[in-house]
């Protein structure tokens, strides 16, 4: 149930990132989870769900990119994709790395900010640049 | 207005902050910090039991205690004149690095040469969770059987050294130490493997003599300023 640290961690980190941006509600947050962290989609969704109620969070979608373990040997290249973390080259015998499987990320996420638009036009004014000097 | 972020950031980065914090103090402290991982059962409190009264006449220890209930461990390992904090998780099945720094605050002395920190019987989560350890160890006892390498390979990879305990109940198990230990070094070449039994007392010496090399080269290291 590491799930729900995770979530948690998360949820943090976008609410952090979304005050910045002056995000208020969050409508998706999309996730990659490499298998090797044995972290399960259904667990981390159920979590999220359980946790967003009366938070900017509410209604929200989680989408959780699951990339398979795949690994490559450093001695031929040959690469695999198994089901368990080899250890040496089922060719050659030479050592083994991973390649993925081990990814623990937020891609990115989509909210929606403030109404007020008072803030409108306060980027960027339409006249021309003057130049320096 | 709708927007997208892109983030790209790592979900446990706040996590990975504060055990930056945790590992710059017990730089400064020079403590060895030594997180014990292993799944419920395996002997975690009974290591430290065997090995508290080895180390504690040549280093100031502290233990932090972490269970997801009572403070059964602690009680225990008070019997040993170390200091000890309880970290009650609460139904979490690992420590984080917050909860590393507030136990520390718990602890009565600014420095400490060793500081022991017992995991949540586990396997699985600890491994995700950087405390600001020096080191892993992990602890695999015969009676859980041979498979758990391959079947967890995180806890081992990330570990420095594994103690594979109940070594008197060797010849009541099919346990293959051999294949184990093959297997173990295939998936970290590196890993000191320590075979011994925290209840007879077997294979201690070993294990503890490291742990005060390591400890002796921490304190070295703090005080030359490269730590």
């Amino acid at each position: 149930m590491h799930e729900l640290s995770l979530v948690e961690a998360m949820m943090s980190s976008v609410a952090e990132s979304a005050a910045e941006n002056n995000i208020t509600r969050v409508v998706r947050i999309k996730i990659v989870v490499g298998k090797l962290n044995l972290a399960q989609p259904e667990l981390l969704r159920f979590a999220f769900n359980a946790l967003q109620a009366g938070t900017i969070f509410e209604g929200a979608t989680l989408e959780i990119e699951e990339r398979p373990l795949v690994m490559r040997c450093r001695k031929c290249g040959n690469t695999c994709a198994p089901e368990y973390p080899a250890y040496f080259c089922s060719l050659c015998g030479g050592r083994v790395e991973v390649v993925t499987g081990q990814e623990l990320y937020i891609e990115h996420y989509e909210g929606e900010t403030g109404g007020d638009g008072d803030k409108d036009g306060a980027k960027g004014s339409d006249g021309p640049a003057a130049p320096e000097g | 207005m709708a927007l997208k972020v892109v983030m790209g950031q790592r979900l446990l980065k706040a996590n990975e902050q504060v055990a930056a914090e945790n590992r710059t103090r017990f730089a400064g402290a020079g403590t060895l910090v030594v997180n014990l991982i292993s799944s419920p059962g395996a002997g975690k409190t009974t290591l430290l039991e065997r090995t508290l009264p080895w180390l504690r006449d040549k280093f100031r220890i502290a233990v932090i205690e972490g269970d997801m209930y009572s403070v059964r461990d602690a009680q225990r390992i008070a019997g040993y004149e170390v200091e000890v904090v309880q970290i009650n998780t609460a139904g979490v099945c690992h420590l984080d690095a917050p909860m590393v720094a507030r136990a520390l605050e718990e602890l009565s002395e600014a420095r400490y040469d060793l500081l022991f920190i017992e995991n949540v019987g586990n396997l699985v989560c600890p491994a995700e969770f950087d405390l600001g350890e020096d080191l892993k160890v992990a602890l695999l006892s015969v009676t859980e059987g041979a498979d758990k390498p391959a079947k967890y390979p995180l806890v081992f990879q990330s570990a420095r050294a594994v103690v594979i305990n109940k070594s008197d109940l060797l010849p009541y198990t099919d346990f293959e130490l051999e294949t184990v230990v093959t297997e173990l070094k295939a998936l970290n070449p590196e890993l000191e493997v320590f075979l011994l039994s925290a209840k007879t007392g077997e294979g201690i010496k070993e294990w503890c003599t490291w742990l005060e090399k390591l400890t002796g080269r921490k304190q070295a290291a703090s005080r030359s300023g490269t730590g």
